[in-house]
């Protein structure tokens, strides 16, 4: 593990909108084959941090570096599943045609999608194990499916780290397993931050967390102390942890 | 009815009015899908500048308004992404801005201006053959480009954000896209005016959404519907002797109302009614 290329680097990260920090001094560096959950509070900043990466949002201050290039530059390395909620249902626009649009730039402009975009398109479709949908519109489709179909369009863009923003919104228990056990065979081809508000289902599948409540708390492991959850929540947290037959819970002072 | 069909100015009515169907049944999609009603109701209504520098320069006003709605079209683009101020403020500003412009270089301009309530209201029925020319040549501009770029619009329609982070220069797309809805405007005035554009810009696709679910066949349903508000609305107004421009608008009012209420019944089990537009 110590071999390890770092494909992405954050230092000294600030994010300021209206004078208001939203990431203050955040560093972090992704490594090759990392599987890092990023947990933290709902307006903690993960998105914010996703867009960073991303250059879809500009640092106030700090460096960030993306396949050692700029976000906006090394984003062609970078996959991207944004959040669930974000997506009008109502769009008119089957599955298949869903997941080719993660290859737009491969695909020649001014002409249609040719026959290897959607072959590509078709094997990430079995991927995700929603071959039979492809004629689907998106909108018909539950909450968990339409989180496979994103993650297949991420997919054919063939990148070498993918980012999951909030992925298990909106996905019921038994198919966010599913989803967790296709992470898990996904893993093996790039590497992959998932970032979550869920800090109980994320901690079983990766092997690093992070949390992040406009300071990132980083350890480069999957170990969490209660003192880092209270740094992160800055208030007692229930950790409910897996294969741990207690819970702890500590009183608000 | 047959007998009028051989006066040429109801034979360039209805040439004006299948032009007209194309370019809204085609972009009004767009319009819907991607929700920029309002930004396409501001470069309608500034494109009124460019009927005013029309006037001032004694050319064919429609002329003018191309590239001043273009003009229009592209700093509404930019303003509202590249600024801090909010979109819809912006988009307001500068329509009236176009708006008040127009009225201005009309006062400048000699004279009286009297097809001035045609070009905000339509006049269907007074078409020269010169902006029959003039709106065919838009046309197959906009099918075109539409041909040649509908995968990347659609995929900026459906999550522009996604596709920025694939690289694509997506704000660009976008200022193309708003220059389209800039030159359907100029091929809508003759028909209904600037004040009235948006409502084949909007109703057409509206109702084709709600009963095929591809962006191909809503745009065909589209161009169909607006062929037959278009043309049920002058025989209207040729009928009963009433501005051609508004029975366009309120034939396609009427068949939007109908087609909602028929969806917004209680349907039969298994049935999908939920739309939004």
């Amino acid at each position: 593990m110590q071999h390890e290329r770092t494909i992405v680097k954050l230092e000294d990260v600030w994010v300021l909108f209206d004078g208001v920090s939203v990431l203050e001094e955040v560093n972090l560096s992704i490594n090759q084959h990392d599987f890092l959950g990023i947990i933290g509070p709902n307006g903690g900043g993960k998105t914010t941090l996703l867009k960073v990466i991303l250059g879809l949002l500009k640092p106030s201050r700090g460096q960030v570096s993306v396949f050692g290039h700029t976000p906006e530059r090394g984003r062609k390395f970078v996959g991207y599943v944004p959040q669930y909620s974000l997506f009008d249902r109502e769009f008119p626009v089957n599955v298949l045609n869903v997941v080719l649009m993660g290859r737009l730039k491969h695909a020649k402009r001014f002409k249609r999608y040719s026959e290897e975009d959607k072959e590509i398109a078709y094997e990430a479709l079995e991927t995700v194990e929603m071959h039979d949908f492809k004629d689907a519109q998106i909108g018909k489709l539950s909450g968990g499916q339409q989180q496979r179909i994103f993650i297949a369009r991420a997919l054919v863009a063939e990148r070498k780290l993918l980012l999951l923003d909030e992925p298990m919104a909106s996905v019921d228990s038994p198919m966010q397993t599913e989803l967790y056990e296709l992470f898990e065979k996904l893993r093996h081809q790039m590497a992959i931050v998932l970032v979550s508000h869920d800090i109980s289902a994320v901690s079983i599948y990766v092997d690093k967390i992070a949390c992040l409540n406009r300071k990132l708390f980083y350890h480069n492991t999957k170990e969490l102390t209660a003192e880092d959850f209270e740094a992160t929540y800055q208030c007692p947290v229930e950790i409910i942890a897996h294969g741990v037959p207690h819970r702890v819970l500590r009183e608000h002072k | 009815m047959i007998e009028i069909l051989q006066y040429e100015f109801m034979q360039n009515a209805l040439i004006a009015a299948l032009l007209a169907s194309i370019a809204c049944g085609i972009i009004g999609v767009y319009v819907v899908v991607k929700r920029i009603v309002f930004i396409s109701g501001g470069i309608a209504h500034a494109a009124f500048g460019g009927i005013g520098l029309g006037y001032f320069f004694g050319i064919d006003p429609v002329l003018g308004v191309v590239p001043f709605s273009i003009a229009a079209a592209l700093s509404m683009g930019i303003v509202s992404k590249r600024t801090r101020i909010p979109e819809d403020t912006a988009i307001g500003i500068l329509w009236v801005i176009g708006m008040a412009l127009g009225v201005i270089f009309v006062a400048l301009s000699p004279g009286y201006a009297p097809e001035l309530f045609g070009y905000l209201f339509g006049s269907i029925l007074t078409v020269p053959t010169s902006d029959i020319i003039l709106m065919l040549i838009l046309a197959v501009v906009i099918i075109s480009v539409v041909f040649s770029l509908h995968k990347e619009f659609q995929a900026i329609s459906f999550d522009e954000e996604f596709a920025t982070t694939l690289g694509v220069n997506t704000e660009r797309l976008y200022l193309v896209l708003l220059c389209l809805i800039a030159l359907t405007v100029v091929v809508l005035i003759r028909v209904v005016g600037v004040i009235l554009v948006i409502a084949l810009l909007t109703i057409p696709a509206a109702i084709s959404r709600q009963f095929t679910h591809t962006m191909k066949s809503i745009m065909l349903l589209s161009v169909f519907l607006c062929a037959i508000f278009t043309t049920g609305g002058l025989w209207f107004s040729y009928a009963f002797d009433l501005p051609s421009g508004a029975m366009i608008v309120l034939v396609s009012g009427t068949a939007f109302l109908i087609c909602s209420l028929l969806k917004a019944l209680p349907a039969k089990k298994g049935m999908h009614t939920g739309f939004s537009i």
